[in-house]
């Protein structure tokens, strides 16, 4: 009669949501190592504009990323309130620079829906699915792809 | 039984060093070398080898070695002449008895056949009639005088291992002695006694009688009987006080004279007795006799040792040792003996070439040694920021605490310095295995190749040198099987019918340059160009230079091999090698001259060194430009400054003149560069030789800095070698100076031209 009550925990998630511009998005809580407040960054030459460069983190050359920049909106003004997610992602280690972290999320996997299928390919490349909560919309982001191939300026 | 297999372990690893000893000294024979010392280093690298084979019972190796080593012997007896015809054959034998070793280690198989007919061609030279009794596996082995003795106690396994190169102190059973006393009878008159009796005085100053014996030990066998009958109960004993009287039997060739220079250091220390002749031998037999149960208070010690696989006691040698060391890390060459026995006159050299098996080195995971290099390096970075803060602060320079700092910073210079000393390795490691690789494809291709090799001891970090092998391996087979013509061709051409492929290692701007050069024909720019339009990777009506003529071999799918040949030509040679260059973040490239021969330069990072650069301001940014490309650096004048073309600019520097780059502009810092008036210029060389002037805002100064990868966690940047961390805790870029000067050259507008990628 020790029925377990947990029924779904397998497939429960926590994932971390933050602010780009007024729209949500989320990543695994898995991938994130640190969130970090903003600090100026060296500008890396011949990089796409969406790098902003990278920064020192503990030792080790930590590239930022600018998510609004990468997913194709206009690039983020950092603020004071502005920090950057440092996420695993693959074999490499980069900072996402976001407007604001929000909250932690608990979801399952019947709360996620397909990307709709709408033109920006942007969208479609990074966004993996939106999850639906309590009435707002968050997307998650697909992190293997957003650093580029690593080959790509290397010819 | 895993202890044997460690030890087991340990005798493949000094096998890979011996064999390296063996070729190393065959080729200095090769070059007309045939000192006696080069031909006993080839001597006692065979005969260690087959030595420790014998304790492990591996037949066919011992076998083969033996027949290796009688031949040997008979040359550096001077039974037999040298010659070049000799040395190649030793060459060739060195190769299988590497063979055989590997085999030993189970990596793969020794073409008996081969093996048994080089044995006899090795054996046909000493004894063209009546070949040496090999056939049992282990053979009495000859001492160092020539005498054959047989081995009474240590049995078989270990008579090989009583190895006169080996500068190990075991301690023996003492009967062996009784084998070197039956062969004493025949040169009694160069045995002497010594009677050695210290006062405590001599352990005041930290000398050491086992140090004096291990002197003594140098001049010949010696035997060394202790008499401790004043020595009194413990109850009674001072222990500061000395008590014991060594009697000392050498057997040498040196006079008198030798043997006091021993106790030179401790003249006056301890009473002194030397006499001739072996009157005093039956009394030391009956010491041996007597204290023959205590066994650890009366070591033999007997120069000629096998380190025994059981642990002796060790009563009095080794410890002090270590702890008188005054050189806390002697050259791992050199065994400690001779780097700090205070006690140690000029010690024979030759003795001193082999240095006894894991005598000074310690092998260490290599993960440690990264960890500590890892934290190192944030050492560093720590301590420049330290720096930095408390300049901030305006403290005087006199102070107690700036000075502290400097001091800090020596040390952590001196730390790094060592800590990268420990990961950096001679390039010789790979280079050695190179000349076998050169016969064996000028074998199978028919020609006649010399390998010259150069900068072998040029040092680089480990990671870096694992990686070496394949592209040098690729580059020299290419040499020889495209590069080097046929020796009637060369005849033809009125060359050496023997070519000449040189390898070579050296640092340059802070990176390591692997040159083979061959003296062949050289690229046959006409075919290449053919090639390259037939197979379509390039369009017909492009003009190329010769340079970009020669840079084609590298693009993929090339192949100009008239035959597919089983040493190259697959068309899977250069470009692979170009790719896994350019993964480590290298350059390679080739240079051509028609008729004279072609040269690959490779270049590599020294991965995870750090680099003195100097530290730049361009456009707001803060770069540092490796130290060791920066010629000079000055401030133009007005009239220095020539415009060339629509936009270009040179720099007039002692009647030449250098092309002006704006690095803020080349990395798109900025659209438009400011005068190059207001700057400074930094006169730079690149890895060809080419100069350029770079124009920076501002000079910070010389700095050293730890290299951070910038691939780890994004990708490679053009124009930037790696990143650093300075003392603000700021990220800085390390300029790459060649590929600024590239960019530069291309032009803004980078081009998809596949020519321009191959010139690259």
């Amino acid at each position: 009669m020790n029925e377990p009550v947990i029924t779904s925990s397998a497939e429960r998630r926590e994932m971390i949501s933050f602010r780009v511009g007024i729209q949500e998005y989320c990543v695994d809580i898995m991938a994130v190592r640190e969130i970090r407040g903003w600090s100026p960054a060296t500008t890396l030459p011949q990089s796409p504009a969406y790098m902003r460069g990278v920064i020192n983190l503990r030792g080790a050359v930590l590239p930022i990323m600018d998510l609004a920049s990468r997913i194709g909106m206009p690039t983020t003004e950092p603020s004071v309130r502005s920090v950057f997610i440092v996420v695993q992602a693959g074999d490499r280690t980069v900072g996402l620079l976001v407007d604001a972290v929000s909250d932690i999320l608990s979801i399952t996997d019947d709360m996620c829906q397909p990307t709709p299928d709408i033109s920006c390919e942007n969208v479609r490349h990074f966004v993996r699915g939106i999850i639906s909560i309590e009435g707002r919309m968050i997307s998650e982001i697909s992190l293997d792809r957003l650093l580029p191939e690593r080959e790509a300026l290397a010819a | 039984m895993d202890e044997l297999e460690a030890i087991k372990v340990t005798f493949f690893q000094e096998c890979e060093e011996l064999l390296a000893d063996l070729e190393g000294g065959l080729l200095t024979m090769q070059d007309g070398n045939e000192d006696s010392d080069t031909v006993n280093a080839v001597f006692r690298a065979v005969h260690s080898i087959k030595g420790g084979a014998g304790a492990f019972g591996l037949e066919p190796l011992v076998r083969f070695a033996h027949v290796f080593e009688t031949l040997l012997d008979a040359l550096r007896s001077n039974e037999i002449p040298g010659s070049a015809d000799l040395t190649a054959l030793l060459l060739r034998a060195s190769d299988v008895l590497a063979d055989h070793v590997s085999a030993a280690r189970g990596l793969g198989m020794v073409d008996m056949d081969a093996s048994a007919a080089m044995a006899a061609e090795l054996k046909a030279v000493t004894d063209p009639s009546a070949a040496p009794a090999v056939a049992a596996p282990v053979a009495p082995v000859d001492d160092e005088m020539g005498i054959a003795f047989t081995p009474l106690v240590v049995g078989a396994d270990d008579d090989a291992g009583l190895d006169d190169d080996d500068m190990d102190f075991g301690f023996q059973p003492m009967t062996i002695s009784l084998d070197a006393q039956a062969a004493d009878a025949a040169v009694l008159d160069n045995v002497w006694t010594v009677s050695i009796r210290p006062k405590s005085d001599l352990y005041r100053k930290a000398n050491e009688t086992g140090l004096l014996l291990r002197e003594l030990a140098r001049l010949g066998p010696i035997q060394a009987t202790l008499d401790d009958s004043v020595l009194p109960t413990l109850e009674f004993l001072d222990a500061e006080a000395a008590y014991v009287t060594w009697s000392v039997r050498v057997e040498t060739e040196e006079g008198e004279e030798a043997i006091r220079e021993v106790f030179e250091f401790v003249d006056g220390d301890c009473e002194l007795e030397i006499t001739r002749g072996e009157a005093p031998v039956a009394d030391v037999l009956a010491t041996l006799l007597e204290v023959a149960a205590p066994a650890p208070a009366a070591p033999v010690i007997e120069e000629p040792v096998f380190e025994a696989p059981v642990a002796p006691e060790p009563v009095v040698v080794a410890p002090p040792v270590v702890a008188s060391a005054p050189v806390s890390a002697p050259p791992p060459a050199a065994p400690p003996v001779a780097a700090n026995a205070p006690s140690a006159p000029a010690a024979k050299p030759a003795q001193i070439d082999v240095p006894g098996p894991g005598q000074s080195v310690i092998r260490v995971d290599p993960e440690r040694i990264d960890h500590l290099i890892d934290l190192v390096g944030e050492l560093v970075i720590n301590q420049a920021m330290l720096a930095q803060r408390v300049g901030e602060y305006g403290i005087a320079p006199s102070s107690n605490l700036a000075m502290g700092l400097d001091e800090l910073e020596q040390l952590t210079r001196q730390i790094q310095d060592s800590v990268m000393a420990i990961r950096a390795q001679p390039v010789k490691s790979v280079f050695q295995r190179m000349p076998r690789l050169v016969r064996e494809v000028a074998n199978m291709t028919g020609k006649q190749a010399r390998l010259v090799m150069d900068g072998e001891n040029t040092e680089v970090d480990k990671t870096v040198i694992e990686r070496l092998a394949d592209p040098i391996t690729h580059m020299l087979r290419n040499a020889i099987d495209h590069g080097l013509e046929s020796p009637e061709e060369r005849k033809a051409a009125g060359k050496n019918p023997e070519g000449v492929v040189r390898l070579a290692a050296l640092h340059r701007s802070g990176r390591i340059v692997i040159e083979v050069q061959d003296d062949g024909k050289g690229i046959n720019r006409e075919r290449v160009l053919s090639i390259a339009v037939k197979k379509g990777l390039i369009s017909p009506d492009i003009t190329l230079t010769d340079e970009e003529i020669d840079n084609l071999i590298f693009l993929p799918g090339f192949s100009t091999a008239d035959k597919i040949s089983d040493v190259s030509g697959r068309g899977v040679g250069m470009d692979v090698v170009k790719r896994s260059v350019q993964a480590l973040g290298g350059r390679i490239s080739i240079s051509s001259r028609p008729g004279l021969g072609s040269t690959f330069t490779l270049s590599l990072p020294l991965t995870l060194a750090v680099l003195d650069g100097m530290v730049v301001d361009v456009a707001g940014e803060t770069l540092v430009i490796p130290l060791a490309c920066i010629v000079e650096s000055l401030r133009p004048k007005a009239e220095e400054i020539r415009p060339l073309g629509p936009t270009g600019s040179v720099l007039a520097v002692r009647d030449s003149f250098v092309p002006l780059i704006d690095v803020g502009l080349t990395l798109n810092y900025r659209d438009k560069s400011p005068p190059p008036t207001e700057g400074v210029v930094l006169l730079v060389e690149g890895e060809d030789g080419s100069r350029a002037a770079l124009v920076a805002d501002a000079i910070h100064g010389q700095r050293q800095v730890v290299i951070k990868s910038l691939e780890q966690n994004y990708q490679q940047v053009e124009g930037v070698a790696a990143a650093t961390i300075l003392g603000d805790g700021r990220v800085a870029l390390i300029l790459d100076v060649d590929a600024v000067i590239n960019l530069r050259r291309r032009g803004p507008p980078i081009p998809s031209d596949p020519t321009l990628i191959a010139a690259e």
